[in-house]
C-alpha cells in the first residue's frame, strides 16, 4: 500500500475521466461512476485510519518523485501523511462520498457537475497530501476552478455573484501565498520547495522574514477559514450553492485555512508563530466565534444560520491553536475533524428542507415535529452537536480548546465561553420555531425524510455520536504530530531568546 | 566569425524558403483557379521553413553577412515560435469567412512576407538591420489590417496603425541616430564595446535609449505605445488579429532582448548579466512595465468586444513579461522566453475560439458568449475556458508556470514592490477573463445569439492548443529545456 495516497487523489481524476466519456443522458450510469471513484478512497482512508502509525510525530507513506528539475530549480511530487493531514483525508474521503448522494437529485448538465465534483475531490485530497510547496499550490488552485463552476452554475438565483465573489477573495489569498512560497524558496540555500526541507530550516529564518511570511501566508489561509475580516464570502457562497456544494465547502475547504496555519505557519515559521498568534489566530478566533454567533442569531434564512454558525464554529480551532497547549491544540484539530461531519449533517439538514418545500425562511415553517418526526430527529442530533452538548462529539473538542486556552488566556477564554450559550440560544430558538409549536398547514404534508438522504446522514450521525463518548481514536491519531508541532514552536522562541 | 554575403547563403535556408513560398504564391494567385489552394501552399512553405530552421540549428554561431545578421539560437528559438504562430494562423485563415472574402493571394503571400520580416528582427545584430527588419514587418501588418476590402473598421485600423506606426519609426530611428552618433558604430558588438569604455554624457545616451525604447515599446504594444493596438486588434481580420498579438509581439521582444543584452549590457565571468554602468536602463524599463500591466488590465476591465478585450489584455501581458526583463538576469530571460511559448499558445487559442465563434454567429461582444456551453459549443467553451484561466494565471494551465517563474526571477532579485504589482494585477485581470466564463458557462441563452457549429480542422486545432496549454502547466520540462538551450547569445 505504499502509493496509497497517490491512489487516493487520482482515483477520482480517473472517475472524472471516465464520466467525461460516457454519454450525456445516461444519468444514472454518470451518478453511479461518479460515486463508485469515491469509494475506494473512503476504503483507503478507513484503512489508513486502522494503520497508521499513532506513536511517530513525523510523515508517513511518504512517495518522492522528481516532477520538474532544471538547473537550480526543482519541484517534486512529494506527499505523506502526518497525524494533522490524516484526519483531514479522512474527512475528504468521507464527505465526498456522502455528498455523491446528496447530489442525486441534480438533474442539469449532471456530466458536468459530477465530472467537476471527481476534480475537486481530487483538488482537497491533493492539498492535504502535498509536502512540495509547487505541488500544494496547484492542488490548491486546482480546486477553485471546479468550486468556481460548481456554485456558479448549479446554484441558487444570486449563483453568479456568489461564485466571483469566492473565486476572488481566495485568488487574492493565493496570489500572497505564491510570492511567500517563493520568497521561501529562494531564501533558503539551497533554494528548496520541499516542505520538509523547508520544517527543518525554520530555525535559520530571520524574525523579520518570518513575520512577513507569516502574515502573507495568513491572509492566504485565513480567506479559507475564514476568519473575519475575511469572511464576508462565505455567507454568499453557501446560501448559493446546491447542497452537496455546502457541505463540501464548510465540511472541507474551510479546514484547508487552519490546516495551511498548521502546517506552514506552524512548522515552518515558528517563531512568528509565537509573535503573532496571539493577536492573529487568539483574539481574532475569539472574535470570530462571538461574532459569528450574533450574526446567526439574526438570521432568517436557515442556510445562512448555519453558515454563521460555521464561522463561530471555526473560531475555537483558531483559539486552540494559539493556546500552544497539548489540550488546545489537540482540541482545534479534533474541532476540524468535529465541525466537518456535524456542519454536513445540517446543511444535508437545511437541504432535505429546501428539497420540499422551496425556501429556506425559518419564519415560514412550524410544527414539522408532527409532519417529519424522523427529520426532526435527526436535526435535534446535528443541533445539539453543534451546540457543543455533552455526549456529542462537537463537545469534547470545545471542552479542550477552553481548557488549552484557559492556560494561555484567561480573558479571551471567558469570552469564547460566553458565546456557547449564544449558540444555544440561536439553535434552541430555531428549534422552536420550526419544528415546534402550531402546525403550519402549508406544509403539513410535506413528505418524510427519504432512504437516500438518511443514508447520507446516518454515517455522520453515528461517527457524531461515537467521537462524543469515545473520542480516543481520532485524537490518537494527531497527538504525536501536534505536540511535536507545540515543541518546533516552543523550541524556536527558546533559542531566539 | 563573420561570414560574407555568399558563405552566409547556407544559413539563410529558411529564409530562402520563405522567399520561393511567396513568390510561388503570388504566381499562383495569377495562375490558379482554386484560390483556396494558396493557403495550403503558403502553409507547407511554412512548414517546410521550420523544418529548415531545425536543420540549421545545430550549426555553430556565427554572424552572417559581414555582421549584419548573426545565427545563434536565440534567433532559432524566436524563428520557430514565429514559424509555429504562423502555421497557426494559416490554419485559422483557412476556415475564416473574413480571410475568404479578401484576396487570398495577397494575403498569404504578404503574411509569409511578414514572417520573413519577424525571422530577420530576431537575429538583426545591427541597429540598421533591426530598423529594416522592423519596417518590413510593420508595413506588412498595415497592409493586412486593412486587407478586408469595404470594411470601414479594418480600413480605419490600418490608417490608425499606419499613422501610429510611422511616428513611432520616426522616434525610434531619431533615438538610433544618437546611439550611432554616441557609440560611433551601428554594429551591437561595437556600441557595446564603445559604451563600455566611455564616459560621455549619460544624459544624451539616456534620452537615446527612451528613444529607441519607444520604438520597441510600440511592436509590443507597451503602454505609453500600446494606442493602436486596442482598435487595430478589433479591425483587423481575427487570424492577423492573433498573429499581430503573438508573432509580431514576440518579434518586438526578439528585437528588445538582443538590443539591450548583447548591445547595452555586460556578461559577467560567471554567466551573470548587468547593466554597463551608468546606463541605468532597468530602471526605465521597470516604470514601464508596472505602467504597462495596470493600464492594460484597468483598461481591459470594462470592455465588451472580445477581441478589444484581448488587446488590452496583451498590452497587460507585454508588461508582465516585461518584468523579466527588468530583472537583468539569466532567470529573467529564461522566463520571458518561457512566458512567449505559453503565451502563444494560450492567446492565439482564445482569438481561435474567438474566429469560431464569429464565424459562425458574426458576433465578437460578451454578449454572444451567452451560454455558448449550451448551445453546440461545448468544445470551444471548455478550450476558452482553459485558455483564460492560463492568461490568468492559474494553475494547472501554462501561464501559471509561465507567471511562477516571472514572479520567480523578479523576487530572486529583490524587486517585490514589482512583485506585488504583478501579482495584485494578476488578480484584477482574472475578473474580466472570468467574465467571458461566467457569459459562457452561467448565463443562459436568450435564444437570439445563434448556435455554434465547429469544423473538424478548428475543433482539432483547438484541441491540441487547449492540450498543450493543460499539458504545460504540469509537465513543462522539454519546454524549458528548450528554452534554456535558446539563451545563448553570439556575442562575439
Amino acid at each position: 500500500m505504499a502509493n496509497i495516497l497517490t491512489y487516493m487523489t487520482f482515483i477520482p481524476v480517473a472517475g472524472m475521466a471516465v464520466v467525461l466519456c460516457l454519454p450525456n443522458h445516461r444519468h444514472n450510469l454518470i451518478k453511479w461512476t461518479a460515486a463508485i471513484a469515491t469509494v475506494p478512497p473512503l476504503l483507503m482512508a478507513v484503512w489508513l485510519f486502522a494503520n497508521f502509525d499513532r506513536s511517530q510525530a513525523g510523515f508517513q507513506l511518504m512517495q518522492r518523485a522528481t516532477w520538474i528539475e532544471f538547473g537550480s530549480f526543482k519541484a517534486e511530487y512529494l506527499i505523506g501523511v502526518d497525524g494533522i493531514s490524516v484526519t483531514m483525508v479522512l474527512l475528504t474521503a468521507l464527505l465526498s462520498f456522502i455528498c455523491i448522494f446528496a447530489s442525486w437529485g441534480i438533474d442539469k448538465a449532471v456530466k458536468g457537475y459530477f465530472a467537476l465534483f471527481l476534480l475537486l475531490d481530487a483538488g482537497m485530497m491533493g492539498v492535504f497530501v502535498a509536502l512540495d510547496f509547487l505541488l500544494f499550490f496547484v492542488f490548491w488552485e486546482v480546486m477553485l476552478l471546479p468550486m468556481y463552476f460548481l456554485i456558479g452554475i448549479w446554484g441558487g438565483p444570486r449563483r453568479e455573484y456568489a461564485a466571483i465573489k469566492f473565486f476572488l477573495y481566495t485568488l487574492v489569498g493565493s496570489a500572497l501565498m505564491l510570492l511567500a512560497i517563493l520568497a521561501l524558496y529562494f531564501y533558503n540555500d539551497p533554494h528548496t520547495l520541499d516542505m520538509t526541507k523547508l520544517i527543518a530550516n525554520n530555525g535559520t529564518y530571520s524574525r523579520e522574514f518570518q513575520t512577513i511570511a507569516w502574515l502573507a501566508f495568513f491572509v492566504g489561509f485565513a480567506i479559507k477559514i475564514p476568519a473575519f475580516p475575511f469572511h464576508t464570502w462565505l455567507p454568499d457562497a453557501h446560501v448559493e450553492a446546491p447542497t452537496a456544494i455546502s457541505v463540501i465547502l464548510a465540511g472541507v475547504l474551510l479546514k484547508m485555512g487552519t490546516y495551511g496555519i498548521l502546517r506552514v505557519n506552524f512548522a515552518i515559521l515558528p517563531l512568528a508563530t509565537a509573535d503573532l498568534a496571539y493577536y492573529f489566530l487568539g483574539a481574532l478566533g475569539t472574535w470570530n466565534i462571538v461574532y459569528g454567533a450574533l450574526c446567526a442569531m439574526a438570521q432568517k434564512d436557515l442556510k445562512k444560520l448555519v453558515a454563521y454558525s460555521s464561522i463561530s464554529h471555526m473560531g475555537y480551532v483558531m483559539l486552540g491553536m494559539a493556546s500552544f497547549t497539548q489540550l488546545g491544540i489537540n482540541g482545534a484539530v479534533l474541532q476540524m475533524f468535529n465541525h466537518g461531519t456535524v456542519t454536513a449533517m445540517l446543511f444535508l439538514l437545511v437541504g432535505v428542507i429546501y428539497d420540499r418545500a422551496h425556501h429556506r425562511q425559518i419564519e415560514g415553517f412550524g410544527g414539522l415535529a408532527t409532519t417529519m418526526p424522523l427529520y426532526t430527529g435527526v436535526t435535534a442530533l446535528a443541533f445539539f452537536a453543534a451546540m457543543g452538548l455533552p455526549g456529542l462529539s462537537a463537545f469534547i473538542s470545545e471542552v479542550l480548546v477552553l481548557l488549552g486556552a484557559w492556560q494561555a488566556s484567561p480573558g479571551l477564554t471567558v469570552i469564547a465561553a460566553t458565546a456557547v450559550v449564544l449558540t444555544a440560544g440561536y439553535m434552541l430558538w430555531t428549534m422552536q420555531r420550526m419544528y415546534f409549536g402550531k402546525v403550519n398547514e402549508k406544509y403539513a404534508d410535506l413528505p418524510e425524510i427519504n432512504g437516500r438522504e438518511l443514508f447520507t446522514l446516518i454515517p455522520l450521525g453515528v461517527i457524531v455520536i461515537i467521537l462524543g463518548v469515545y473520542p480516543a481514536p481520532v485524537l490518537d491519531l494527531m497527538t504525536q504530530s501536534l505536540q511535536n508541532l507545540n515543541e518546533i514552536v516552543a523550541h524556536a522562541v527558546a533559542v531566539s531568546g | 566569425m563573420s561570414l560574407d554575403n555568399v558563405q552566409s547563403l547556407a544559413y539563410l535556408v529558411p529564409e530562402l524558403v520563405l522567399a520561393t513560398t511567396i513568390l510561388v504564391v503570388f504566381i499562383g494567385d495569377l495562375v490558379l483557379k482554386a484560390k483556396e489552394r494558396l493557403g495550403e501552399i503558403a502553409l507547407v512553405g511554412t512548414a517546410v521553413a521550420l523544418v529548415a530552421v531545425a536543420r540549421v540549428s545545430g550549426s555553430a554561431d556565427t554572424w552572417l553577412f559581414n555582421r549584419m545578421i548573426v545565427h545563434d539560437q536565440f534567433a532559432i528559438f524566436f524563428k520557430v515560435v514565429f514559424s509555429l504562430a504562423t502555421i497557426t494562423t494559416i490554419l485559422m485563415s483557412l476556415s475564416s469567412r473574413e480571410v475568404q472574402r479578401s484576396s487570398q493571394g495577397e494575403y498569404y503571400g504578404i503574411l509569409l512576407s511578414s514572417l520573413l520580416g519577424l525571422f530577420f528582427m530576431a537575429s538583426a545584430s545591427n541597429l540598421l538591420m533591426a530598423y529594416l527588419s522592423l519596417e518590413f514587418v510593420s508595413l506588412t501588418s498595415y497592409v493586412l489590417t486593412g486587407i478586408i476590402k469595404h470594411s470601414r473598421r479594418s480600413g480605419e485600423a490600418a490608417l490608425k496603425y499606419l499613422i501610429y506606426g510611422g511616428v513611432a519609426s520616426g522616434t525610434m530611428i531619431y533615438g538610433m541616430s544618437w546611439i550611432f552618433g554616441l557609440a560611433g558604430s551601428m554594429d551591437y558588438a561595437q556600441i557595446n564595446a564603445a559604451l563600455s569604455h566611455s564616459t560621455g554624457n549619460q544624459l544624451a545616451l539616456f534620452v537615446a535609449l527612451v528613444l529607441t525604447f519607444a520604438g520597441f515599446g510600440y511592436k509590443i504594444a507597451a503602454a505609453p505605445f500600446h494606442m493602436w493596438a486596442p482598435d487595430v486588434y478589433q479591425g483587423a481580420p481575427i487570424p492577423i488579429t492573433a498573429f499581430l498579438s503573438v508573432g509580431s509581439k514576440a518579434g518586438g521582444f526578439a528585437l528588445l532582448i538582443r538590443f539591450f543584452y548583447p548591445a547595452i549590457s555586460q556578461l559577467g565571468p560567471n554567466g551573470a548579466w548587468t547593466a554597463l554602468p551608468g546606463i541605468e536602463w532597468p530602471q526605465l524599463v521597470l516604470v514601464f512595465s508596472m505602467i504597462t500591466m495596470t493600464l492594460g488590465n484597468l483598461a481591459a476591465l470594462s470592455q465588451t468586444n472580445l477581441k478589444r478585450l484581448l488587446a488590452y489584455s496583451s498590452i497587460a501581458h507585454a508588461g508582465y513579461i516585461l518584468m523579466g526583463f527588468v530583472v537583468v538576469s539569466n532567470e529573467g530571460l529564461r522566463a520571458m522566453l518561457f512566458y512567449l511559448i505559453a503565451y502563444y499558445l494560450m492567446n492565439i487559442g482564445a482569438f481561435l475560439v474567438v474566429m469560431i465563434v464569429a464565424n459562425s454567429t458574426g458576433r465578437e461582444d460578451i454578449d454572444g458568449y451567452r451560454g455558448l456551453a449550451w448551445r453546440g459549443g461545448s468544445l470551444p467553451a471548455v478550450a476558452m475556458a482553459i485558455f483564460l484561466f492560463s492568461l490568468a494565471g492559474l494553475p494547472p494551465m501554462g501561464g501559471f508556470i509561465g507567471k511562477f517563474y516571472l514572479f520567480a526571477a523578479v523576487i530572486q532579485q529583490h524587486f517585490y514592490a514589482l512583485a506585488v504589482v504583478g501579482v495584485v494585477n494578476s488578480v484584477v485581470s482574472l475578473y474580466y477573463y472570468a467574465r467571458i466564463v461566467r457569459a459562457m458557462f452561467l448565463d443562459q441563452p436568450t435564444g437570439d445569439e445563434g448556435a455554434v457549429t465547429v469544423g473538424v480542422q478548428d475543433g482539432v486545432v483547438l484541441g491540441l492548443l487547449a492540450g498543450a496549454t493543460l499539458t504545460l502547466g504540469v509537465y513543462w520540462s522539454p519546454v524549458m529545456g528548450f528554452v534554456e538551450r535558446s539563451l545563448h547569445f553570439f556575442v562575439g
